[in-house]
């Protein structure tokens, strides 16, 4: 990688970061409607797993998307104007926080049911596969996704049609409130690919070098047509499930020794122990996201609301 | 015009598109090697091979998710779904998906998706495979629900199915397989969201689908004999649902029973009958009847059967209640 694409990849880790948390306070001013979900302390998962894709390879995840969108390369303008419900987010307003998805940027959402994304996945993979394309399907979930059917009737459908696409478990360590131990039969999600003869592997979520080397490595297996594979990317979540989260489930001090562990940290360190880039130039990409987002949230609070006549579009294609 | 069984027309409507349009494929349980559950894509694994005749896992919410991602690629997936009882395993991609995707994601995704399935009861199948559930899917605005009672419709209206960007659910009767009719030899399709007057007359109106066009033909028959004309409306597709058709009749005859095999409560008839009452208030001569399927799970006992589902003389007796009070 160039020096420019390592610096992009930091850029992209605190745009996410700070894009949360000011949607965090959007939200608590009344300004975000529903639930939101933030992407705190996964950002190396979704920056280094999506700096490996090609253009044409399609991105789909779960409902925690704010992130995801900002690595498939949609403004953070249009994440917070989506967040804000305005006309001119992402999904026209229709969609909201759990619900982005950009079609011209392979980004196919953004999915509120759990796990309900994966056999989609398949369907996607199976859509290259049949037109012949040089495409992978990326499909992200949570270590919850893991127990509900779908997972399993995606996974086993993937394998038995050799479908060109790769499973990332982003296992954050709990499902809502609940700890994985106290919901998989197994503590390693990896280990249920093991029952669909799906090769797979277990990843620092952390460390962002450390998933893009996992992804580079995968995607190109898939691509020569070796069909898919797991990868379970070890994470945590610093904020609640959504907003408003008493976090009764787990203690303080075990949301602090992950934040030591911090994904933007761990990579800064990297950054400068490598020589790639000196303080400074990361103070400036600190000061340019900080410009951007504040741009970002003006945009989006003088957006339009979306017509009324929108209320009966799209509903069908046709009639 | 040829005569041609039901199976034969769907068959056609099928193996024409795919002639057709390269991006049209079919994925199922038992649609290839095996020719379809109900034989309706014999033939097809052989000729157009199994990329585009896909045997699939018994995995409904993979049937229906993968056809989405398909279409989602510019696919035209027609996903079978063995019956419709099965397709409750699927639910969730039927209606949390499929039916939200072109709406939520503010019109970028687009589903050109089919998935066909099988309805019914009367076969003595028991209570979890005997069910008419077809109104509980018409709830949801986004999906298309399409539900052809005679060979011509069926292939006309899967051709219009398969070539829209719309998902639909498309249902067929379990027997009504062996209905034979004609079918025009020439090409054509038949326009999803359209009632038709099936049989004209001038005395009462029965609003109806599906198996129960059949069942309605034959009530009007002997009812004919007696002098009564009844105009029989064949709603075609229950969303969008076309009233026009109905709301004419009903000015002109005054009176309606509405016949389907499905429950009462909650029903088709339900709908259509608020919708008369609603839009045709002044023209109602006679309160509106509903013929449905009673309130039961439906078993399996023969006898027992035919009783819970709706028969030619309780749409008799339906039509002589509106005309007579």
């Amino acid at each position: 990688m160039e020096k420019e694409a390592y610096l992009d990849l930091y850029y992209q880790m605190v745009l996410i970061r700070r894009v949360e948390e000011v949607a965090s306070q959007l939200y608590q001013q009344g300004k975000i409607g529903g639930f939101l979900h933030l992407y705190i302390g996964q950002e190396a998962v979704s920056t280094g797993l999506i700096s490996a894709r090609k253009p044409q390879d399609r991105v789909i995840t779960a409902y925690r998307d704010h992130g995801v969108a900002i690595n498939c390369g949609i403004p953070a303008k249009e994440v917070l104007a989506e967040l804000l419900g305005k006309a001119t987010g992402v999904s026209k307003g229709k969609g909201g926080s759990m619900h982005m998805a950009d079609v011209s940027k392979n980004f196919w959402g953004g999915h509120a049911v759990v796990g309900a994304h994966l056999p989609i996945a398949s369907g996607l993979a199976l859509g290259d596969l049949y037109q012949g394309n040089d495409t992978v399907t990326i499909c992200m979930f949570g270590d919850g996704a893991s127990n509900i059917g779908y997972f399993h009737e995606a996974l086993n459908l993937s394998k038995v049609w050799n479908l060109p696409v790769l499973w990332v478990c982003e296992n954050n360590q709990y499902g809502m409130g609940t700890a994985v131990e106290r919901a998989s039969a197994v503590s390693e999600i990896r280990q249920k690919a093991l029952g669909y003869d799906i090769p797979n592997s277990r990843v620092d979520g952390m460390d962002l070098i450390a998933v893009r080397e996992a992804a580079l490595d995968t995607i190109q297996k898939i691509r020569q047509g070796e069909g898919p594979y797991l990868v379970e990317a070890v994470t945590y979540r610093y904020r609640g499930h959504s907003m408003g989260d008493p976090e009764r489930y787990r203690k303080a001090e075990e949301v602090k020794k992950w934040e030591e562990n911090d994904p933007i940290g761990i990579y800064m360190r990297f950054l400068i122990a490598h020589k790639i880039a000196v303080e400074s130039e990361l103070d400036e990409i600190e000061a340019r996201v900080e410009t951007e987002v504040e741009e970002a949230v003006q945009f989006a609070e003088s957006s339009p609301e979306p017509a009324p006549q929108a209320l009966f579009e799209h509903v069908y294609v046709e009639g | 015009m040829a005569r041609i069984t039901m199976r034969e027309a769907i068959s056609q409507a099928l193996w024409e598109e795919m002639e057709t349009d390269p991006n049209v494929f079919i994925l199922g349980e038992e649609v290839g090697v095996w020719g379809g559950t109900y034989a309706v894509t014999k033939g097809f694994y052989d000729h157009f091979g199994p990329e585009r005749v896909r045997d699939t896992p018994i995995s409904e919410a993979a049937i229906v998710g993968a056809a989405i991602g398909a279409a989602l690629t510019g696919l035209r997936p027609v996903a079978e779904l063995m019956t419709i009882n099965f397709a409750f395993s699927a639910m969730d991609h039927i209606v949390n998906e499929a039916a939200k995707f072109h709406y939520m994601f503010g019109g970028q995704f687009v589903l050109p998706l089919v998935i066909r399935t099988v309805g019914g009861g009367g076969r003595q199948l028991g209570a979890t495979h005997s069910q008419t559930p077809d109104a509980v899917f018409a709830h949801f605005p986004g999906l298309k629900v399409v539900a052809p009672g005679t060979p011509a419709d069926a292939k006309g209206l899967l051709k219009s199915a398969i070539r829209s960007n719309d998902p639909i659910l498309f249902i067929e009767h379990a027997t009504l397989y062996q209905a034979r009719d004609e079918v025009p030899e020439e090409e054509y399709t038949t326009p999803i969201g359209k009632a038709a007057v099936h049989r004209p007359g001038d005395d009462v109106t029965i609003v109806t689908y599906s198996k129960m066009l059949e069942i309605s033909t034959k009530a009007a028959d002997k009812l004919a004999q007696e002098g009564i004309q009844a105009e029989i409306i064949d709603l075609r597709s229950l969303r969008p649902l076309d009233m026009e058709p109905a709301l004419n009749s009903f000015k002109k005859t005054n009176r309606a029973v509405i016949v389907e095999e499905g429950w009462r409560s909650y029903g088709v008839g339900s709908e259509v009958a608020a919708r008369l009452y609603e839009e045709a208030f002044d023209y109602i001569d006679a309160p509106i009847r509903r013929v449905a399927q009673k309130e039961v799970p439906l078993p399996y006992n023969r006898t027992l059967e035919q009783m819970a589902l709706p028969q030619v003389e309780d749409v008799i007796k339906a039509v002589k209640e509106v005309l007579h009070g």
